[in-house]
């Protein structure tokens, strides 16, 4: 058969098959049989029972739990520990851009040279494990550390602060993780950025505030987007740097899905957590998606008036 | 004296010389070792390389339950493992063990009565001894008033004020629970949900006198003075107090969970046998020492000569002979059981 009898459906699939494939390998499998787990009963020990019926019963444990005294109550742990982690990553990615969106800006106004030497240099922590680099900071934020010596030293009235094992020590490594995730995607839009359009505002009369908040921000928008993604989502999935920095005082979301996998041996529960995460993702995304058709309307009804 | 010494000196080499020479006829000379983190002197490993030309590779694990995943999901490629007390009935009952009859190997003999009948595996068909240890407290006896403490888990559950926020527990939940249902006299394996509720009210009531839970670098944490006090193995107590020495280890009262590791073989085993030679070479006393000696465990094999002056002052190694009767081997709970400590451990940290 030669390629010019085949139909263009038949061409357009083959020519697709790489793609779908690769989503079907990498994520729609791997779901699917996370999707199935969640509905079996768990196993003696760990592990699930392959035979049995299907059950809704890990999904109900999500927000019902038999108290010590036998009666059903609301479960508010997984809740708890999801909204913690919620706000955790929201405070992170909106750090992140508070100390990205300067760097990549400064970066776009380097020479060529320049620039591809701060990229590296960005992405030279990368080298190191994630483990590493929080264990660095343990030894950077403890009381023995020179920066909790000298911040008490210079306070003494405080009476000793501490830096480490707080929700400030998480925030720091959750930080100091994800920054050139929300770095390098703002400076490749804003490296593409027409800087006429800002020598225009100027013209119109923006000082250089207005022509940032103006111009500057919505047109690298996008990277802006992009990197807040980057940073929200595997923050909120983080358990390594709370375990670490926090000092565990309190459970994640990915702790608390870790442990079922691990000594608690309960994959079914496991498994029901991360689709509740999941869900909730999917739940920001197509609100996102809502909002910005919205806004992109009236951007478009503005231009046309 | 003299010539018995030799005797069983040439005996034993040339049963070791039998043995890799059968080895030598079936297997390439290698050994895959999968080992709890930081739990084996690397210098060991070349000893036995040069001694029986089977060259070792080693990886490390961080809790039983990381090796039981891995061997239920199949395709790990491992000769030699060190399951805890804990989990072996379960890996037995999973039939992940291969059999290896550890009483036939020749220097089982040397094998401490205490470790040689274990309720997890009579008859010592699928494992032989290696470490074992106790889950206890340390504390810097020069930062504490008085310079002394009770032995008892009150001074670790309910505080006194000085000590208060400057205090550490191991994060992870049995270690914690089994400490808690000590103090409190219920059993480690309850599956009372009423002792469930006791041991939460308990925790939740230390939880704000704690810096924190954590069961990592904790040689360095007690050693550095991050804290006074923590929950802590006798051996990281013992390598603690070579930096540090005022610290002390505590047997408290009530009772404390002793935990047993072993070496076995898995049914997936590629060399089954380089791994028994190795566990028979494990079972020499000087071998065993050296773990000992290495990383402050004490052994199930008669070396306690051979054990370094440095630990043998101490406590934390060199158990009181009176200190036995506190020792409570961990079990290995139930489904039921275990799903309320579960709860325990996300209520307590929720």
């Amino acid at each position: 058969m030669s390629v010019s009898t085949q139909s263009p459906a038949m061409s357009r699939l083959l020519l697709l098959s790489p793609v779908v494939l690769t989503l079907l390998a990498l994520i729609a499998i791997p779901l699917g049989i996370m999707g199935y787990i969640s509905l079996l009963p768990r196993n003696l020990y760990g592990g699930v029972d392959w035979q049995a019926d299907w059950q809704l019963q890990s999904y109900v444990k999500l927000f019902f739990q038999e108290g010590f005294d036998g009666e059903l109550e609301l479960n508010w742990v997984y809740a708890q520990a999801l909204l913690r982690s919620v706000a955790q990553a929201g405070g992170t990615t909106l750090l992140c851009f508070v100390f990205g969106f300067p760097v990549a800006l400064w970066m776009t106004g380097l020479a060529p040279r320049q620039r591809s030497l701060m990229v590296l240099l960005i992405t030279i922590p990368f080298w190191t494990n994630l483990l590493i680099r929080n264990y660095a900071w343990l030894i950077i934020l403890r009381e023995q550390g020179w920066i909790a010596q000298s911040i008490n030293a210079l306070l003494p009235q405080a009476g000793g602060i501490t830096l480490l094992y707080n929700d400030f020590a998480v925030s720091v490594g959750l930080v100091y993780s994800f920054l050139p995730f929300m770095i390098l995607p703002i400076y490749s839009t804003l490296e593409k950025l027409d800087w006429r359009l800002v020598e225009a505002a100027y013209d119109l009369g923006a000082n250089r505030w207005k022509a940032l908040r103006r111009v500057i921000l919505p047109l690298s928008m996008p990277g802006v987007i992009a990197g807040a993604l980057l940073v929200f989502v595997p923050s909120l999935g983080a358990f390594i740097t709370p375990a670490i920095l926090g000092g565990g005082k309190t459970l994640m979301i990915g702790n608390l899905i870790q442990q079922q996998f691990g000594t608690a041996r309960n994959w079914p529960l496991g498994s029901s957590l991360s689709f509740l995460l999941l869900g909730i993702l999917m739940l920001a995304l197509v609100l996102y998606a809502l909002y910005s058709r919205k806004t992109a309307k009236t951007i478009r009804r503005g231009a046309a008036a | 004296m003299m010539l018995k010494a030799l005797r069983y000196g040439i005996a034993g080499f040339t049963l070791s010389c039998l043995t890799s020479l059968c080895a030598q006829a079936q297997e390439p000379k290698e050994l895959f070792f999968y080992n709890w983190t930081d739990y084996y002197p690397v210098e060991l490993l070349a000893k036995f390389e040069k001694e029986t030309g089977i060259k070792v590779t080693m990886d490390g694990y961080d809790s039983n339950e990381t090796l039981l995943a891995k061997l239920q999901a199949g395709g790990a490629a491992y000769d030699v493992i060190v399951p805890s007390q804990s989990i072996m009935r379960t890996l037995i009952e999973q039939n992940l063990l291969l059999e290896i009859d550890a009483p036939t190997l020749a220097n089982f003999k040397n094998v401490k009565a205490a470790f040689r009948d274990p309720s997890f595996d009579p008859g010592r068909k699928f494992s032989a001894p290696y470490l074992w240890g106790s889950t206890g407290f340390s504390y810097d006896s020069a930062r504490v008033p008085g310079g002394k403490l009770d032995d008892s888990w009150k001074e670790f559950f309910e505080p006194r004020p000085e000590v208060s926020g400057q205090l550490a527990a191991l994060d992870t939940s049995s270690s914690v629970i089994n400490a808690a249902s000590h103090y409190l006299g219920v059993d480690e394996c309850s599956e009372n949900p009423q002792d469930a509720k006791r041991i939460l009210e308990l925790l939740q009531k230390q939880k704000p006198h704690l810096k924190m839970y954590s069961s990592d670098n904790t040689v360095d944490r007690m050693a550095s003075g991050e804290v006074i006090m923590m929950q802590n193995w006798n051996g990281s107590t013992a390598r603690a107090t070579l930096q540090k020495s005022t610290i002390k280890y505590v047997y408290p009262r009530e009772g404390l969970a002793m935990f047993q590791d072993n070496f076995a073989v898995p049914k997936s085993a590629p060399h089954p046998d380089n791994a028994k030679v190795f566990i028979d070479w494990m079972m020499k006393p000087e071998n065993a020492a050296a773990v000992s000696n290495a990383i402050a465990y004490a052994n199930g094999i008669e070396s306690d000569k051979l054990l370094d002056p440095k630990w043998k002052v101490m406590d934390a190694i060199n158990m009181p002979e009176e200190f036995a009767s506190r020792l409570r081997p961990e079990k290995e709970c139930s489904n039921k059981a275990r799903e309320l400590q579960d709860r325990i451990w996300s209520k307590l940290k929720g």
